[in-house]
């Protein structure tokens, strides 16, 4: 990997050259109750509204690479039968300018799922190939446990990662593009005194963690305790709302309809992304539900994030970004329930 | 300034599928229903033909593999192939009409189009089957996912030793392919039938398919361990009960295959619809032998 480093008000010079694309980034949306920045990614019109010192957004990017609903195919009827036309519907390259190693983690993992050996999905990949990443580092927030997760630095997947150093900006770069947008900007070698500077901020950053998964032996535990009780209890905290699903940045899950014109000339067949934790999820026709209990489906979210996953890829779904412990309406998280699963009681 | 070029990941010409191209995802076989028999009130047998003579001679498919059947505007649902697999893409798909596809499905005339893409999943092992005495147990509509390795069986009859089919209905009503009954014992099999509840014509065995299932073991004396494999298909609580018995009488569980069903919404390791734990049963199954199936939670 090369680094470099250029001053940190060069740093407008970089969103200017950029500026022509279709550019995505941290912005602040609104206040929460306590007066606190609410961040969302959305298209970034002017360099002011980038906001690269945000805490964490409260949607992950899902939305540009997995859109809640999402046409597969379109088909042109007639009386004779149809035709299929498939629409990838990605009409220009988009630059993502921000995101946190979690965020960038969650693009890898899934790659592994979507754009795999078999079957692999046209439409994400599509967007996929066509995403241009600027990663930037973070201030981890109480409900982070990334660093439990192995996903707090990210080696792979973005085109070049940027580390504040206070009056410069620290850069790694993965790519020949990056390489060559980055000469446009006064670069230069890091001294050795950034790379000081660079290794002290880090420390300082790992220090700050302070949310923790014991993920030790987690598969055979989810194993040994399928039957435990601690899963009714959470049952009856969960709502079944999906909601852990919606801001997960890692959940794929979908749904496929189909639906007819109403001019009868044509048809759509669309996807809309799905949560394990909706009761119809696993039914099938004639009414039999594989997992009829919110406490099966809650179950099966974490079997399949930290143990399924696992099993196939070596490595947990979950990129402990905490967003789903946030927005969960029961105030359900992943630490606390993981916690409940190895102690075997759950916490009042 | 145009740096980032645009990377379009699907050819022009969207030609046909091999599982890794990007163009498989979406791609389907045009097919015409050829024609429908009503099989029961519910169940009808659809005989579907892939319109390209090239690619219906092209399509193979194995014994327990299955397709997704689209109608466009209605909608997409798995189904297991019924016919012999050395009729290509001239497939029969049995289909209780129970949900919206299904019912829609159930009155449409023959001539409509549909989409088929697979085949998909794994299959029955028939070929690792042969020299051996075979055990094809279906409950209800069990029966449909199992024709297709009875008809390879059939088509290959002198590799196979004795064969026995048992399959349980709740009446008589509901039995399925009845027509082809008297042909299966032609070729020396063993047909055995019971039905749950009998009506006035019923000379048949009245009870639950596990008392055949006795007999036919005590007749083996309760020895299965040489030379026997077992299909079994059927709902989810007839699994339990037969897997335990073929067990008890010391059949390797690695020789017992079952067939599981699972809701699926695209049949390509996607959507996660029918994941068991994280194994998909679109790519992993729908045939498992009884070591995978007891090796994965909530499998039955």
């Amino acid at each position: 990997m090369l680094f470099k480093v250029f001053p940190r008000n060069e740093l407008e010079t970089l969103y200017d050259v950029l500026a022509g694309y279709h550019l995505v980034g941290p912005q602040v949306r609104a206040k929460d109750r306590g007066g606190q920045d609410i961040f969302a990614f959305d298209y970034i019109h002017s360099f002011a509204e980038l906001r690269l010192d945000f805490t964490s957004t409260v949607h992950s990017l899902k939305r540009f690479l997995l859109p809640p609903r999402e046409n597969l195919s379109s088909f042109n009827l007639d009386n004779s039968g149809w035709e299929k036309n498939v629409d990838l519907g990605i009409y220009k390259p988009h630059v993502f300018f921000g995101l946190h190693p979690c965020d960038i983690n969650a693009l890898n993992k899934l790659d592994k799922v979507l754009t795999g050996s078999v079957y692999p999905d046209p439409f994400y990949t599509g967007k996929r190939k066509n995403m241009f990443i600027i990663g930037v580092n973070c201030s981890p927030q109480p409900w982070c446990f990334c660093k439990s997760m192995g996903t707090d630095t990210v080696l792979s997947g973005f085109d070049m990662f940027l580390t504040d150093l206070g009056d410069k900006y620290f850069v790694e770069i993965q790519s020949a593009i990056a390489y060559d947008i980055l000469m446009e900007l006064p670069i230069a070698e890091p001294t050795e005194t950034d790379h000081r500077r660079f290794v002290e901020l880090m420390d300082e950053r790992n220090s700050k963690f302070s949310c923790q998964v014991d993920n030790s032996d987690l598969t055979k535990i989810l194993d040994l305790e399928f039957q435990s009780p601690v899963w009714q209890e959470w049952g009856k905290k969960c709502m079944s709302c999906g909601t852990c699903a919606n801001v997960c940045p890692t959940c794929y899950c979908y749904g496929v309809k189909e639906y007819v014109d109403l001019d009868l000339a044509g048809a759509t067949k669309q996807r809309h992304l799905y949560s394990c934790n909706l009761i119809d999820f696993a039914m099938v026709s004639g009414g039999h539900n594989f997992r009829p209990e919110s406490s099966d489906r809650l179950k099966y979210r974490y079997y399949h994030k930290h143990r399924g996953f696992q099993e196939a890829y070596e490595e947990s779904l979950c990129v402990g970004c905490g967003r789903c412990g946030q927005a969960c309406l029961a105030g359900i998280t992943v630490p606390d329930v993981i916690d409940s699963v190895r102690r075997q009681e759950v916490s009042k | 300034m145009n740096r980032l070029d645009f990377v379009d990941v699907l050819p022009v010409s969207q030609s046909y599928k091999r599982k890794s191209d990007l163009s498989s995802f979406e791609y389907s076989y045009k097919a015409e229903i050829t024609s429908v028999y009503s099989l029961t009130d519910t169940e009808k047998l659809y005989q579907i033909r892939i319109v390209d003579s090239e690619q219906r001679n092209h399509f193979t498919f194995k014994p327990g593999q299955f397709v997704m059947l689209e109608l466009p505007g209605i909608g997409e649902g798995p189904f297991s192939i019924s016919s012999s697999p050395t009729r290509h893409g001239d497939i029969e798909l049995c289909i209780r009409a129970v949900g919206n596809m299904t019912k829609f499905l159930s009155k449409v005339p023959r001539g409509t189009q549909v989409g088929i893409s697979g085949p998909f999943g794994t299959s029955f092992p028939v070929e690792e089957m042969e020299n051996s005495d075979l055990l094809l147990i279906a409950g209800g509509l069990g029966i449909v996912p199992l024709r297709a390795p009875l008809f390879s069986v059939l088509e290959n009859r002198s590799r196979y030793k004795q064969i026995d089919i048992i399959y349980g209905a709740r009446n008589p009503s509901e039995l399925l392919f009845t027509y082809q009954y008297q042909m299966w014992r032609q070729f020396d099999i063993n047909l055995e039938i019971i039905v749950d509840q009998a009506d006035a014509d019923w000379q048949g065995p009245v009870g639950l398919i596990t008392e055949i299932l006795k007999k036919r073991i005590e007749a083996a004396g309760n020895d299965l361990s040489k030379n026997t494999y077992a299909i079994v298909c059927g709902p989810p609580v007839m699994f339990h009960f037969v897997c335990d018995m073929l067990i008890n009488a010391q059949l390797p569980m690695q020789k017992i295959f079952v067939s599981l069903e699972r809701r699926m919404h695209c049949g390509r390791g996607k959507c996660c619809r029918c994941n068991i734990g994280a194994t998909y049963t679109c790519l992993d199954g729908p045939v498992f032998d009884y070591w995978s199936v007891l090796n994965m939670k909530e499998a039955i």
